[in-house]
Formats: C-alpha cells, structure tokens, sequence
C-alpha cells in the first residue's frame, strides 16, 4: 500500500525536471497511473469483501510513534477506489480539458500529490500519519483553486480555502495528539479497543470538539461551508475531483473512520446530527437560488456532505449503511455533473442557466451523461440515487419514535431540494430551445464526454444489480464504520411501502420545484443580502485584523533599522535585568572592605570620563578615535595600579595597534552627520544611562557576594608545581587552558586572513554605485 | 575605589549603548569597543581587586607566600581583549569596504526596504 501513496509522490516530483516532456507528447503516460492504482485496488475488492483487512507497517519515527502505518478495511478500500477510481475518469478529462495550457505540467503535478496524499489519508493507521496527509490534501487544493494565478479572485479564494482548511487542521492535530495520548497510542487499529476509556476520560468533550472542527472545516459543514463555493474558482477537472468526489469527503471519513472509537455517545450523535442537519437543508435551499452551474453543485454538494455528516449522526446501523452507499452515489453522479459543467463552460464560455438552453442538439452524448447523473441525484427508480434515497428515509423514519418525524421532514426538504439541484444543473442546460449563439457549438474530444458518460453509466448498473454493488463495495465500509456487523442487504425493489412513497412524493416534489424555481440574479441578489450577517464576513473580519496586526507588528519590531533593533532588545534586557534586581533584594555596601581611593586613581577616572564625553559628543571622527584609544590607555594604567601587569601590557599593545589600524584605513571617512531630532537623542540618552545604571547596580551586586577563591588558588597553587611557571596567569593561557589559547589563535588567523584579504581586494569599476 | 570602578562600568556601558544607537558605522563600532572595555572592568571587579601584589610567584619560592590578586579574571580578559581586537580590525576593514561600496557612513543607506503593499 505504501507504493500506492509512494507512486503518485515520486511522480509529482519528476514533473518537476521532466514537465516539459510530459507537456510535448508523453501525457499520455499520466492517466497510466491512476488506472494502474485502480486496478490494484479492483484487486483486493474480493479479500476485503471476505472480510479481511490487510496491515502494512513500515517504521518512520519510531521514537515518536509515528511510523508508516497502513490499514485497508472496507471505509478505506470504498475511499481508495473512489480516489483511483474518479481519478481516473478526472486525469483522462483533464489531459483534454487543459491541453496547451502554459502549467500543464504543473497541474498534474499538484493532482498527483492531491491523489496520493488523499490515498495516505484513507490509508494510514497511525493518526499522525493520517494527519500528515490530511495537510497535504490541504496544501495541494490550494495550489488546484488558484491554479489560475493571474485572477485576483482565484487567489482570493486558494487563500480562504487554504486558512479555513488549515484552521481546521490544526485544532484537529491537537485533538489527534490529546486523543493519542489518552489513549496511550497512535494506531487507529488499537485505538478501537480503547473506547470505553476514552469516553469516560473527562477530556472527552474536548477531544471530540477539536476532531469535529476538524472535520466540519473539511467538508465544508456550516459554519466553515463557504470556502467551498469560493473553491470552484478552481479549473473544472479539479472541482468535480477535489470539491465534490473525493476531499471534502476527508472530513466524513474522518468521523466515519473515528465513529467506533469516539461515537456512540449522546454529545457525538447529537453535534453531528444538529450540525449536518442545518448544513444539509440550508445549503439544498441555497442551491436553488444560484444561476451559475457550479455554484449550484457546490451547494447541492455541502447539502450532500452536510447529509452524510447527519446519517453519522443517527449512528443507527440503517444510517450508517446509508452513509456508506450515499458517498459512492454522490461521488458517481456529482462527479459526473461537474465534468458536464466543465464541457459545457469549455464550449459555450458560460456557466449562466438563465443564458444556457437547447444543448441537447449540439452535445447530445453530453446530455445523455448530464441526464442520467441527474436522474440519479433525484433518485429515479432503477438509478443507484434511488437505492441511496431510500436508506435514508429507512434510517430516519427507523430513528426513535420521537424524532423520527422531524427527521425524515428534514430529510425530505432536502433531498426535494436536491432534486431540484440536479435537474437544474444536470436538465436545465440541455432543454428548451438552442439560442442562435450556441448553433456552432461543437462536441469536444471524446476523452471529455466519455469519462462522465461511463460514471453515468455506472450509475444506472450499480442501481440495477444494488446487491452485488453493496456485497462489493459498501458492506464492509458499513461494518468498518459500526465496527460490528451491519447485515447489509440491499434490494431494488423493497415492497410497496412508506418509503416508497416519500421517495416518489419526493420526486415529484423536486420536479415542481424545478419548473416553478427560475432562478434569476435578481433573486441571488436578494438571497446574497444576507451575507452581511453571514459566517465567512465573520472569518474574513477576523482574517483581516489579524493581517493589519500582523503588519503593524512587522513594520514596528522588523522595520530594517539596526538601531531599532538595538534599542528593543536593549529595552527588554533592562526591563528583565530591573526585575531581577527588584526581586533579588536591597543591596548593601560594605564600606569597609573597600580599597582606599588615592589621588592619581581619581584622576585617571577623571580623564576616562572626560573622554567618554567627547566620543559622545564630538563631530570629529578622528577626535572619537582618539578619546577612545584615550580610554583604553587609562583602563591600562588601572591595570598597573591593580596588579595585572599582563593584562596592561595587552591592553597597551592592543590599543595602540586599533587606534593606528582605525586611523590608517578610516582617515577618508567623512566628519558624522547629525540628523537626529533632539527627542530621539534625548530618549536614547535616557535608554542609556537606563542600561548603565542597572550595570552599575549588578557590579555592586557583585561586591557583595561572598568571594569564591576555590578555582584560583588552585592555580596559584599548582603554577609552579604542575606547570612550572611563576606567572600564574601565563600558565593558566598556556598551559592549564592551552588548547583554549590555540583556538583562540586560529580565530585571531582568520580575523587576520579576513582583514587581508579585505585591504587587497580592489573594487572593479562596476561595482561602484 | 571599588565604587568609582562601578561609576566607570555605568557609564562605559551608556555611552556605549548611546553611540550603537546612532546612524553613523564608525559610532556603532565605536560603541561597541566602549562595551567590551566596560564588561572589562566589570569582570575585573568580579576577582577582589588588589593593589600591588601581582599574581606571579617570588623568585625564591615553588609557591605564594603572600597574598595576590586573583588570576583568573585577568587570563578571561586577556583573551577577551585579544579577541574582541580581532573583532574590531576585522570591522574596521570591513567598513572600509562598505564605505567604498556605497560611499556613505550612514547605516540606513544599507537597508534596500522592500517596496510592498497592503
């Protein structure tokens, strides 16, 4: 399984180097590897379907926990097939849809990431892994939706998809990590046996909250929805694969996959029901409202999601199996309609359904796809909608006695809205009569209207042979999801009974709803009045502000100025220095233990500060140099006074050669300019004096420590006797400390290499600005 | 004379403070040659500070006899200030060059702020 993930990777990145290639004449190799995957996992449909799940463990981090854990039961194999499977149908479409575009190489790089990333999603068993994917399903749709990078809107979009997605992401991995460490591992296999101790644990709620922002985020559940119809600002291949068939479905089987081990409680089922409730009415009455096609499959796909998160919801063994046969209806026809968008967006330049009509004469295979996509979304006996339609009126009108009503009501708004969605987007464009500006349409490449036709086409026999489909397919991914036996049969025909009835009531519902709906833009615009109070103004206010304060923050604290930078870090040394001395106590001076002052020391201070305060001050370059070479002759003569004979003879030697090397190499320097306000000289003056104040009080501090003479009299001790020198702080360089001092030479070397190196360098004329 | 040395310390530090504050390179090097004579003196205060009694063994003796001042403090600046003189020439070259490359002292001449937009 990990060559699965592994392939697409490694392939995304030789695009790379060999892009150009695959632009000119070997395309015709991408679609190869989708097929190839799919066909691997045709494979294993008879071992999973047995009842078997099949474990791949390859070490990553082990010392972490994280390693390259995979798992193929029923949920992943439905999702991997659902991946390789539309996948397939998307890289064939694709190929012809963005032939001769300047990123083509480009594009199906960042797909085959998508593709593979998604694999590692539905595949790992380590949930670390899985989040790793999960990110990378993230990143590559961002790059997919602004795939058209010179439109502003498209990279507008990228961007609210890549933060709500993103946001989500990381409450998830919080949660993962809190669930992991509760449960005392990070394998999702293991984690099953754990949930009666994470359901008793008090960090419950928490943990469930954060996976379920997760989730929501993903699929786009209300209130995070509204990235997802900004997402089909992507090219149309990627919608129907990303937006509809395969990524936002991340989210459901994410709560599918953590159903057994964190469901089964009131707090799960209610959140999952309530939120995917709202979510799945609210966006199937939005739909209606919207004249442009995508938009009407992007809210008919949130309904679609907000649907699978409520049969999760219910968590009864009728819903869950419903949830497993509705993702693979979904994914067929909503897959389906979005390729027939694309073509017809391809052909006419529009995606306008008050504008589009009569199609059926100029894209008649087009149509048949459209139509029977269509059909089964509205769930016309014989197609697989209809089997999906019905699960779900059983899972609802089974539900405690209750609440089974309001359900199945809820339900049926949907799924009339639904109805409504398909025919208007699938239906709408192809009827009526041909205007005169889409007479010279012509069809497209049969590798464009083939894929959506054979997804069409599968739709119609996995209605007609349910059974064999769901022993298939969906069995075990219901099983995986209860974790216990399901005992799913599905049938065609289930009896002359209620669920019949609601199924055709609602039909016939839907169809009134289409013929009496004419969406127009007069009416989006009313319904998009409501946008003031809605969800994304909310995230997009708190975006922004996070924005203007993060470039408040950079141009205050990372404005280039070196001595702005100075004088932070200057502040917030003295501000952590002040505290430590305030808490560390008064200090006090013992007045008796100091040296006595004589006269000729006084004045030596007295010259050092007056030369202090002409570096300060002065205009004169050379005048400052001097002053300082002034103050390290003074501090030599305190070094004399003070028994360090070495060290004045050092500080003599290196004085003088720096005040000679700053005079020789700097005499061309002009005298220092003064721009400064005297605010600004008078604050830095205050920031000053601030800092040697507080050094003043830590060396005072000092003096009052007791004085360790351990390590010193040690080397006094042993100078002569290990090192057999009389001059201890000549041995302690040379001997004790030895390698110190020759490190401390081969730093002086470079120093000198460099300084070299610099003077012999001569400027050519070119680079003198 | 301990509290004089503490004078010194504060204000070698200040002023070396004030001056890598400033525009100009020549002032910020400056600066912080002041630094480093002001830690200097404060790791010298840090040993007891003794007058005329040097850390150096009598000739007629294998070890002190008498009191002396602390080694240690003097082998850490001795090797602070040979460095910190590597640190400086180095600098001072350098200097030279960017003054050479962009014919101005004035460290906000260095800075090529990125033009961008909100």
């Amino acid at each position: 399984m990990l060559f699965t993930v592994l392939t697409g990777l490694i392939t995304s990145g030789l695009l790379i180097p060999f892009g150009k290639l695959i632009k000119i004449k070997w395309s015709f190799l991408l679609p190869l590897i989708p097929v190839l995957l799919f066909i691997f996992y045709l494979l294993h449909i008879p071992t999973i379907a047995g009842g078997t799940n099949l474990v791949q463990h390859v070490n990553w981090v082990p010392s972490m926990g994280v390693n390259l854990d995979f798992r193929l039961d029923g949920l992943s194999l439905l999702f991997a097939l659902l991946i390789t499977g539309i996948g397939t149908a998307i890289f064939f479409y694709a190929r012809t849809y963005l032939k001769g575009h300047v990123y083509y190489d480009r594009f199906f790089a960042y797909l085959l990431l998508f593709m593979s990333a998604m694999l590692g999603v539905v595949l790992s068993n380590n949930i670390l892994t899985l989040f790793v994917f999960w990110e990378l399903t993230s990143i590559s749709s961002f790059f997919l939706i602004g795939f058209n990078n010179d439109s502003k809107e498209s990279r507008s979009s990228a961007l609210t998809a890549l933060s709500i997605t993103g946001l989500g992401g990381f409450f998830l991995l919080a949660g993962l990590i809190l669930m992991g460490n509760v449960a005392g591992t990070f394998v999702i296999s293991e984690l099953f046996s754990k949930h009666d101790v994470l359901l008793a644990h008090p960090l419950y709620p928490l943990i469930a909250g954060l996976i379920f922002i997760g989730a929501f985020t993903k699929s786009a559940q209300f209130p995070f929805h509204f990235w997802l119809p900004g997402a089909m600002k992507a090219p149309t291949p990627v919608s129907a694969y990303l937006h509809s068939a395969t990524m936002v479905k991340a989210g459901i089987y994410l709560l599918a996959r953590f159903t057994p081990v964190l469901g089964g409680n009131e707090l799960w089922n209610n959140t999952l029901m309530i939120v995917g409730g709202f979510t799945m009415a609210f966006a199937a009455i939005h739909a209606l409202f919207r004249v442009d096609l995508k938009g009407i499959l992007a809210y008919s796909t949130i309904s679609a999601l907000g649907m699978l998160t409520f049969l999760l919801g219910l968590g009864t063994p009728e819903a869950i199996i419903a949830a497993a046969v509705f993702i693979l209806v979904h994914a067929l026809y909503k897959a389906n309609l979005f390729m027939v968008t694309g073509i017809i967006d391809h052909e006419t330049h529009t995606r306008d359904i008050t504008r589009l009509a009569g199609l059926r004469k100029v894209l008649f295979p087009v149509f048949i796809a459209a139509l029977l996509a269509a059909l089964s979304s509205a769930g016309l006996p014989s197609t697989f909608g209809f089997i999906g339609k019905d699960l779900i009126y059983e899972a609802t009108l089974h539900y405690e006695e209750h609440w089974a009503l309001w359900l199945t009501a809820l339900a049926i708004i949907t799924n009339v809205g639904l109805v409504a969605a398909g025919f208007m987007a699938g239906l709408k464009p192809f009827t009526g009569k041909l205007p005169a500006d889409f007479e010279k349409v012509h069809l497209p490449y049969p590798s464009m209207w083939i894929p959506p036709l054979l997804l069409g086409i599968l739709g119609l026999i996995f209605g007609l042979f349910p059974g064999v489909v769901g022993d298939l397919f969906n069995n075990q991914a219901a099983n995986a999801i209860a974790h216990a036996e399901t005992g799913m049969k599905l049938k065609i025909w289930h009896g002359f009974n209620m669920v019949l009835l609601l199924s055709i009531a609602t039909l016939a519902v839907g169809i009134v709803v289409y013929l009496v709906n004419k969406p127009s833009e007069k009416k989006l615009a009313a319904v998009e009045r409501f946008n003031r109070i809605a969800p994304q103004r909310v995230f997009l206010r708190i975006g922004r502000s996070i924005m203007r304060a993060s470039a408040w923050y950079t141009h205050t604290f990372h404005n280039g100025y070196l001595r702005s930078y100075h004088i932070k870090i200057i502040i917030f040394a003295e501000l952590l220095l002040a505290y430590k001395l305030w808490i560390s106590g008064p200090i006090k001076i013992n007045w008796e233990e100091l040296t006595p002052l004589s006269w000729y020391e006084v004045g030596i201070v007295a010259i050092l500060l007056g030369a202090l305060y002409i570096i300060v001050t002065t205009r004169s370059r050379l005048t400052s140099v001097v002053s300082t070479s002034v103050i390290g002759y003074c501090i030599c003569l305190m070094f004399v006074f003070y028994s360090a004979p070495d060290l004045a003879m050092t500080q003599f030697t290196i004085d003088t050669l720096t005040t000679v090397l700053f005079v020789l190499v700097l005499y061309k320097l002009p005298s220092f300019i003064n721009m400064t306000s005297r605010w600004i000289v008078i604050r830095d003056a205050m920031v000053a004096l601030g800092f040697g104040v507080i050094l003043s009080l830590i060396a005072l501090r000092v003096l009052q420590e007791p004085n360790t003479t351990d390590v010193s009299s040690f080397y006094g001790e042993n100078s002569y006797l290990l090192a057999k020198g009389k001059n201890v702080v000549n041995t302690i360089l040379v001997d004790f400390r030895g390698i110190d001092t020759m490190f401390e030479t081969v730093v002086l070397s470079i120093a000198a290499i460099g300084v070299y190196s610099l003077i012999r360098l001569r400027l050519k004329a070119s680079e003198k600005e | 004379m301990e509290l004089l040395l503490v004078i010194v310390i504060g204000l070698l530090y200040s002023g070396g403070v004030y001056l890598i504050l400033r525009r100009s390179m020549v002032k910020l090097l400056l600066g912080i040659m002041l630094l480093g004579n002001g830690t200097n003196i404060l790791i010298f205060l840090l040993g007891k500070i003794t007058k005329g009694s040097p850390p150096v063994i009598n000739e007629a003796y294998k070890v002190f006899q008498d009191i002396y001042a602390d080694p240690i403090p003097q082998a850490l600046i001795l090797t602070a200030i040979v460095i910190s003189f590597a640190l400086t020439s180095f600098a001072i070259v350098l200097l030279k060059r960017v003054y050479a490359l962009v014919d101005s002292d004035d460290l906000d001449d260095l800075n090529t702020p990125e033009e961008e937009e909100l």
